[in-house]
């Protein structure tokens, strides 16, 4: 596995591609970068460093959507 | 001032937090619905225009999951974001950056609560946030103890809103201490809301005649047996008891004081 690195997303271990971007892994995760919000390592990722956010060997993300709340 | 522009400014009564202007002085909570369909039909019939939300993990295993925006638009709707389920100023602080991100706007929700069975807020903890928050740019409406001392001291350190319980979360118990939220009223130079514990539409009313610029509130649309028709029976009762307030009640009396004139009886 030298192509993937072992990261935590919310609290899963995953496997990604070395130097995968937080963009190209919301991309994989499918996820709609409008609607999410997304911390590495307790700092907040914004939204307009996600393409130049590269991943490395034992992140830990966070990734947050807005959910029914009182 | 003349009966014209009486009514006039009965037209217009709306109010402000932190320049953002609403005509409905209902908020409402988005949880706790059966499904995503009956959150948006119940916001709906409330006329609310601002609604609290909560910021959790996605779920990674079922990503097509329905998404609320997808029901309650954030264009439509000005979003609250909350920190619900947050014990620490920490965690509070944290989920509300994230909120920020997600959302991309500063008005938000704090409330840190204390532990079950009653999740009082923590007032020690709530000013560590709230203060942390302010710092960092955020526009704080805050839940808070029915206290008129805490409430104040929120206020002048720069919160938007105070926003005291009723009665514990979700308990449904209505206004327990009438009194200490009428001083808290009194006081404040921000808006009041009343937030939580408001059980059924004569509550909210009372709530509006205490004289608080809105109500906040979730369970009692959301697990009524009909949530829709709560959510229009709150809508009135939140205006009906703004009117009363408006109007000024009668004094109350301890005697009779008879309503048709003496004048005129038959012999």
């Amino acid at each position: 596995m030298a192509d993937s690195i072992e990261i935590t997303i919310n609290g899963e271990t995953r496997f990604i591609q070395r130097d995968a971007t937080v963009a190209d892994l919301l991309g994989t995760l499918s996820l709609d970068v409008r609607k999410v919000a997304v911390e590495r390592n307790l700092e907040i990722v914004p939204r307009s460093a996600y393409a130049a956010t590269h991943l490395a060997a034992g992140d830990t993300l966070e990734i947050v959507h807005f959910i029914g709340g009182g | 001032m003349d009966g014209h522009q009486n009514h006039q400014n009965q037209a217009d009564d709306s109010w402000e937090v932190a320049g953002h202007r609403f005509r409905s002085r209902l908020v409402v909570g988005t949880g706790r619905y059966k499904s995503l369909e009956e959150t948006a039909a119940a916001i709906e019939a409330s006329g609310a225009e601002m609604v609290t939300v909560a910021v959790r993990r996605v779920n990674l295993a079922d990503r097509n999951a329905p998404m609320l925006q997808d029901f309650v638009s954030p264009q439509r709707y000005t979003y609250l974001p909350n920190t619900a389920g947050c014990h620490t100023a920490q965690e509070a602080v944290r989920t509300l950056r994230l909120a920020r991100e997600a959302g991309g706007w500063n008005l938000v929700k704090l409330e840190v609560l204390g532990p079950p069975p009653f999740l009082y807020p923590d007032m020690p903890a709530t000013f560590e946030a709230a203060q942390a928050l302010i710092r960092d740019g955020f526009q704080v409406m805050v839940y808070c103890a029915d206290d008129p001392l805490a409430a104040k001291r929120l206020e002048e350190m720069g919160c938007v809103a105070v926003m005291p319980l009723g009665a514990p979360i979700g308990s449904g118990l209505g206004l327990t201490n009438p009194f200490m939220l009428r001083s808290i009223i009194e006081q404040a130079r921000v808006p009041v809301l009343v937030d939580a514990g408001i059980g059924t539409a004569s509550e909210a009313a009372q709530a509006m005649e205490l004289g608080c610029h809105a109500v906040l509130l979730n369970s009692a649309i959301a697990h009524a047996k009909d949530p829709v028709r709560m959510a229009r029976a709150m809508k009135a009762a939140v205006e009906a008891g703004r009117h009363a307030h408006l109007a000024g009640r009668m004094p109350r009396n301890y005697a009779a004081d008879a309503s048709s004139p003496l004048a005129g009886m038959i012999r």
